[in-house]
């Protein structure tokens, strides 16, 4: 990320605020239901993103990156995938919430295709997530979508690795890098 | 519930550190209060395009776009839908359900549910930030497709 002063930082964000408000004020008859989604969105996001940025604070400064890289780097062999399909499903969160977990992930040594089944994992295969969807969309439907996704996360992960040139890849990693410290 | 279960488990995660090493204890909570306040701005911006988002499309027009008699132009559209919303689990599982209920196909809605949870247009800048342009943009139009193909697949299994 390119280093910005704090004020420019917030500007997608004031602009999107204001954008909010304009249609509210255009359009009246949606200002409270714009209202109440802008609030119930806020209060997720306080609720479950400081926990996660907790947690994360705690895995970067506790796990050393030997054992990352042993667990989830390019050597891991089936160890490293299977963590990272655990890893994502047992995640609580919307899947913005993903990314800064992969950042640190990526910072300690795991590798880009653990990363990708991670990333994967954690957009459609969480367990809370599964118990709702298998509630109301039945048994059959949740079940199979998990196997389907199974192989899908699996394969997109693959073609994202192939795909991407690795020097693009070493940029990421270096990006994850400088992240903080 | 699970909100409850996270803040069980940073808070002895936290308590446990704090017993063995105080010093990096505090390191991990300015670490990890950093990242957030790095990527704060980012989320509230994705926060008000959601509430944007949500303000404009009901409920009930998802249903009409996707409902039954949609067709193949239903499965398409549930993909796109899909991709451009952020709704949570917790409204999106039961108006699904609600749907299949009323008569939507199963391919629209699973292809509905399918992208919604891996496709997400409004939350592309933040993955940008992390993955980079390339992969986050072919991240996600693989997951489109990847939610038709999926679409059929359990259409087809939950029929048998």
């Amino acid at each position: 990320m390119k280093k910005k002063t704090p004020l420019q930082r917030y500007i997608p964000a004031v602009v999107s605020l204001a954008a909010l408000g304009a249609l509210s004020l255009i359009m009246p008859e949606i200002a409270p239901r714009a209202g109440k989604a802008l609030v119930n969105q806020l209060t997720s996001i306080a609720l479950v993103v400081p926990p996660i940025f907790m947690l994360l604070g705690l895995l970067d400064v506790w796990v050393p990156r030997d054992t990352m890289i042993r667990f989830m780097g390019p050597d891991s062999g089936i160890r490293g995938p299977v963590l990272a399909f655990l890893l994502g499903s047992a995640a609580a969160g919307p899947l913005y919430g993903a990314f800064p977990v992969a950042g640190v992930l990526m910072k300690k040594g795991a590798s880009f295709h653990n990363i990708l089944i991670f990333i994967g994992a954690w957009s459609t295969t969480k367990v809370p997530m599964f118990l709702f969807e298998m509630q109301a969309l039945g048994k059959r439907f949740a079940l199979s979508r998990l196997a389907i996704d199974l192989v899908g996360i699996t394969v997109i992960a693959f073609a994202i690795e192939k795909a991407v040139p690795k020097k693009e890849v070493e940029r990421i990693y270096a990006l994850a890098a400088e992240e903080d410290n | 519930m699970d909100t409850i279960f996270l803040y069980g488990i940073a808070l002895l995660l936290f308590i446990l550190s704090f017993a063995a090493d105080r010093q990096k204890t505090k390191k991990a909570f300015s670490k990890g209060l950093k990242a957030l306040e790095g990527i704060l701005p980012q989320f509230i911006a994705v926060v008000a395009l959601i509430a944007i988002m949500l303000s404009l499309l009901e409920p009930q027009t998802i249903s009409r776009f996707i409902g039954s008699d949609s067709g193949p132009l239903g499965v398409i559209l549930a993909g796109l839908i899909g991709s451009i919303t952020l709704i949570p689990g917790f409204v999106a599982f039961p108006l699904a359900g609600e749907l299949l209920k009323n008569g939507a196909g199963t391919l629209q809605i699973a292809t509905f549910v399918s992208s919604l949870m891996m496709v997400g247009v409004i939350t592309l800048p933040v993955e940008i930030s992390y993955f980079g342009k390339r992969a986050a943009v072919l991240r996600n139009l693989l997951a489109l497709a990847f939610s038709f193909a999926a679409a059929f697949f359990v259409a087809w299994a939950a029929g048998i």
